[in-house]
Order: structure tokens, then sequence, then C-alpha cells
């Protein structure tokens, strides 16, 4: 054979690959409203910018007859590419080809773009359409699982790791997605549980649908798993790129620097929102954009937890992690799900060079006997722990109310903030005055001819003394009182003179975090 | 966006609930999960329950039978094993609510000792 005629065979092996599970399985995707594997990262990559690997690899099932079948590719996609100009590893689950399941070869193509990534030093996403372990291939599907898994555990906190749900995604299958960093869902789209609807009827007899079970809203809303939520897929590729714009490529660099940008000060002011009084609820994510680059806030977790708020912004182009108390949700207090979700973004930033920015506004831990029985004192220290580990530049402002055991855990000095600034509407006490008072003036309260009169009178007095800054600012627990209007200024100098800090801790193999 | 205009102090918060922390009152928004959490209720030993949903397969103890703590109470299929319930104490079975072949959850009381 002539190369042209060599040429003409390597197209038609092409051709035949390329068409994944043919046209029937390709109407039946798109009739649920999904786009195909391909489709999905041409969608996701820069315009012709995706390099496919692996597309002659066959699958290697023996038994079942499977040997005289044919899979595309294995049903899977690998490859490298671009997003923002910056390259990138990435896989798709066909699930036109067997249901996007996972037998041993499937498995070797996604475990060999991994270790890509990791030598490469870029991010790897895997998009998860899969119905699961391709069962004929027994125990060969499982260890497919599981060397993926050991993968995206040693390469968590070196390069990012980014999953997006865009189908089924059951049983083991769902622990990746878990080790990683993001989770993308889409609604109506993302299934994700560890037993699906049908063994929970038939073992427990409690009948549920898929969607109820696992669907998108109940991994943004109620779990927690899934870390961002779209109505389409469209609109998720669009948050993954936004995503990557503020992370590092790998945790050796600090994330890219964009041409700095004014807040819109006209739609966002903080006097416009903020009421000096502690009780009262405003949404601390207008304060976030009235001091960031462009008022462009990432919100990570939007859904779930909402008593607190973690994402990423810009101060002079310089990307950083906001955590801030959400006055507007349950008063902003620190419970099991919030201490969860700020622990975890603050390790991601952590890991990733990103400084932190901690606005506090809290009365404290949530009182009760669910929170205390759900183990909000191993969950609490979550937070304490990742701020504490955390040697990222790590500035703080106390914007109102900073009470006890939440004003320690939300980046105070103790933990080593390097900079811990207070508005002077700021109230830094070991309780809320009304607590305060009756504790400190019981017998004065009980002894009086009026005790509601007392408690009022004392309640005052206390407030005037220790409901301020100026104490915490007298022992040097605040470095800075200062003027709201000007935190933008505060918080861009603060990071362009940490931008070379370095923080030396002893060494050990790893830390035991409260989880 | 909320109206920028309005002063903050004056806004109109009716439509927020309040929470009580340190006997404070915080306005606020309190979502649904936590407006759904049910008063605690202290376990009773007393009552019988099944662990996890299953089928009752066989009863081995009626109304005012004398039992002593761990003798066998029930046996029950669930999960493709099958499980005993012990009785926790010794006393008197005072009231047995289910039948052999019957479906449990977690919330069905099986049988009361006294």
């Amino acid at each position: 054979m002539s190369v042209k005629q060599k040429t003409i065979d390597l197209r038609k092996r092409m051709q035949e690959a390329l068409q994944g599970g043919g046209s029937k399985a390709i109407e039946k995707q798109k009739a649920t409203g999904k786009l195909t594997a391909r489709e999905r990262i041409i969608a996701l990559l820069d315009p012709n910018s995706f390099f496919e690997y692996d597309l002659f690899v066959e699958h290697s099932g023996k038994d079942f007859d499977m040997d005289k079948k044919y899979l595309p590719g294995d049903g899977v996609l690998t490859g490298t590419g671009t997003v923002n100009g910056h390259p990138i590893c990435i896989y798709a689950q066909d699930f036109t080809v067997a249901g996007g399941s996972l037998g041993y070869m499937h498995a070797k193509k996604i475990t060999k773009i991994m270790d890509h990534a990791m030598k490469l030093k870029v991010p790897i996403i895997g998009i998860n359409d899969s119905g699961g372990a391709r069962i004929q291939e027994g125990v060969n599907s499982l260890a497919g699982y599981g060397e993926i898994f050991y993968r995206n555990t040693l390469a968590s906190g070196v390069i990012p790791q980014i999953s997006v749900i865009l189908g089924p995604c059951a049983g083991g299958a769902v622990y990746s997605p878990a080790l990683t960093d993001f989770v993308f869902v889409v609604d109506k789209i993302s299934k994700m549980f560890i037993t699906g609807p049908e063994v929970i009827k038939t073992v427990l007899g409690e009948e549920i649908s898929m969607e109820e079970l696992g669907g998108a809203r109940v991994q943004a809303e109620l779990t927690g798993n899934a870390h961002f939520f779209a109505e389409s897929e469209e609109e998720c590729f669009e948050q993954i790129k936004k995503l990557v714009s503020f992370i590092p490529w790998n945790n050796t660099k600090k994330a890219e620097a964009f041409p700095k940008k004014s807040p819109k000060t006209k739609s966002y002011k903080i006097e416009g929102v903020f009421p000096t009084n502690p009780q009262l609820p405003y949404d601390v994510r207008s304060i976030i954009k009235a001091i960031s680059d462009d008022s462009d806030f990432l919100e990570v977790h939007e859904k779930w937890a909402a008593n607190i708020v973690v994402g990423f912004a810009r101060l002079n182009g310089q990307s950083v992690g906001f955590v801030a108390n959400q006055p507007l949700v349950l008063a902003g207090v620190l419970d099991v799900d919030s201490s969860d979700k700020a622990g975890r973004f603050i390790r991601y930033c952590d890991a990733f060079n990103i400084p932190l920015v901690t606005f506090v506004d809290l009365p404290g831990y949530l009182p009760g006997i669910d929170q205390e029985h759900a183990g909000v004192i191993r969950h609490g220290a979550k937070v304490l722990y990742a701020y504490s580990e955390a040697t990222v530049p790590k500035i703080t402002v106390i914007l109102r109310k900073a009470y006890g055991g939440g004003y320690i855990a939300m980046c105070s000095n103790h933990l080593r903030a390097d900079f811990v600034f207070a508005w002077p509407t700021a109230e830094i006490a070991v309780m809320g005055p009304e607590g305060a008072a009756n504790i400190i003036f019981r017998n004065e309260i009980l002894n009086a001819e009026n005790p509601e009169e007392m408690r009022k009178k004392k309640i005052a007095e206390y407030k005037k003394k220790f409901a301020n800054p100026y104490v915490a600012a007298a022992y040097g627990y605040v470095d800075a009182v200062i003027d709201p209007s000007e935190t933008r200024h505060f918080l861009i100098h603060a990071l362009d003179i940490s931008k070379d800090k370095q923080e030396i801790r002893p060494y050990k193999k790893h830390g035991i975090p409260p989880f | 966006m909320e109206d920028i205009e309005q002063k903050p102090e004056e806004k109109d918060y009716s439509m927020y609930q309040d929470i009580n922390i340190d006997n404070i009152l915080y306005t606020t928004i309190i979502p649904k999960k936590n407006q759904e959490k049910k008063p605690y209720k202290p376990k009773d030993p007393r009552e019988i329950y099944v662990f996890i949903p299953g089928t009752i397969l066989t009863i081995y103890v009626k109304k005012k039978d004398k039992v002593k703590k761990g003798d066998k109470l029930i046996s029950f299929q669930a999960m493709k094993m099958n499980n005993l319930l012990l009785s926790p104490m010794d006393g008197v079975i005072e009231n047995v609510f289910v039948k052999e072949g019957e479906n449990s959850n977690k919330t069905q009381m099986l049988m009361k000792i006294k």
C-alpha cells in the first residue's frame, strides 16, 4: 500500500471510532437534553485546541461474548487542549458507548491522562456520564476505579482537579468526584448516589426517584457534594472557564494576574446595605462586591450552608479567596455544614497559593441539641485547623459582631492572621452584651428594686464599654481600626506587602485534621 | 440587588424571622432544614425498634412473657441478612405491635418491655 492508501485506511479507521455509539445512541443521548462527549469537550476547550489520545484503544473484556463486541474508544474520550489559552488535560465518558461503563481499558485511558496531567503539572477535568462498572469485566473494572481514586488522592493539592457530572455517576464511581477539588452539576442531568433507587427499594422498601435521591439540586443544596450548580450544560462550561481563571495551574504557581479594575461603586455601596445594629441582616456578598475588582465574585457552594459565603474575587488584579459570615442566613452562625464548607475552601486556597480574605460578622456557633449531636465540636474544629494550618497571606476584617469561639475561629490574630482590620462598627467580645450583662451583673440585677430596669441599664453599660473594636485594639489583637470605605485600599496594601510571605512549619508527614 | 438608596436601619425586615442566640434576637432567614428539625427525644430502651428497615421473620416472645437481658425477641431480614433483636434488659413484654411476615421501618415500635 502506498502512503496515500495507508492514509485513507487511517481516515477510515478514525471515522469508525469517531462515530461513538452510533446515530441511534446519539439520538437517545440528545433526546435527554445532553450533549455528546465530544461536543462537551469542544464546548469547554478553546476552539480547535482538542488533541485526542487513545482513539484506537479497544476493550479487553473476554467473557460473556464481550470479545465479539467493538466499543469505539472503549467509551471514554481523553486528551489535551487549552482553556483560556492555558494547557489542560481532559477526559469525557461517552454514554453512547455501552452506557459509558467503566472497563479495564476505559480506566487505563483515564489513568494515563491523569498521569500526564501530573507530569505536565496542569489541571485535569473529568466529565462523568456513566452507568458505572462494566459488570462483564468483573474485578478488572473495580481495579480501574481503584487506580483512578489513588491518582485523585496523589494529585490532590498538586494540580487542580475538576469533576463535571453530566449524567449518572453511581456506586463507586462517585468517589472520584468526591476526591477532586470542585464538582459541577447540571439541573435534571446530573445524578449522583452510592446506592440507587432500585437497590434502596428492594433492600429497604423505601421508594424514591433518582432526582430526589441524588439529583443536581439535592447535591448542590442539601449534601454539599456539588460546588457549582447550572441550569444547562452550556452554563456549566461557562462556570468552569470562569473558575479556572481564578486558580493557578498547579501548586507551585500563583493565579494569573488580571488587569486591575475598580468595583462598580454605583451598584454596590457599603453604606447602602450595611446596618450598624448587629441584630439586623444584610447580604455580605454585597460588601464583597463593593470592594472587589469589577464587583466580580464567583461563589463556591452558593446553595449549600448559605450561612457562610466562600468564593473567589480579585483585588487589584490578584486572585483572592473570600470567606465571610452571612448575617442574612441563620444570623451567620458557624454550624456543622458551614464549618465543613469553610474549612475545605480555606485548605483549597492554602494548597494553591491563593491569599485568604475573611469577613467576620457572627454571633458564634449555632446552639442546639441537633448541632451538638451532629458533632459540631469536631466539625467546628475544621475551621480552626484550616486557618491555623494555612500559610498563605491571611487578612481579616471584622465588620460587626465577633463573639466568643466564633471570633477566634474566623482567622483571628491568635490563629496568625497577618492583618486584622476592624470597622468602627465591630464588637469583639466573649458574647453579646445581653448575655454577658446577665452573667456579670447577676447579683446586682437580682437584688435590684426593679430587676428589668437594672438589666437594661447594665446591658447599656456593658455595650458602651465593650461592644466596640477598641478593647481588642488596645491589646493589639486588632492591628488597625479602619474607615469601611477604605477597606479595598487596606486589603490591596496588605496583599502587596505580603506577596513574598514565607512561613516555615515543623516537618511532619501530614497533620490529622478533624475529619 | 437591594435598593441602595434606602438606609439599612430603616428597611422593612418583616419578611425575616428571629433566631435567639445567647439571649439576643437576630433578624435573619432560617432555612427550611433548620425549621423542620424535630424536638429531641431521648431513646427509651424499653421500646424496641428495628435498626434497619426489613421483614419480620420470627417473634420469639408474646405479651406478658418474662424476658432476661440478652434473650431473643425478634429476628428480621434486611440487607439479605438475618438480624436478631435481643432484650436490652430484664422485664416483662408489655405489648407486641407486629406480626411475622410484616415489613417494618425504623419509626415503627415493634414491642414494649415493662
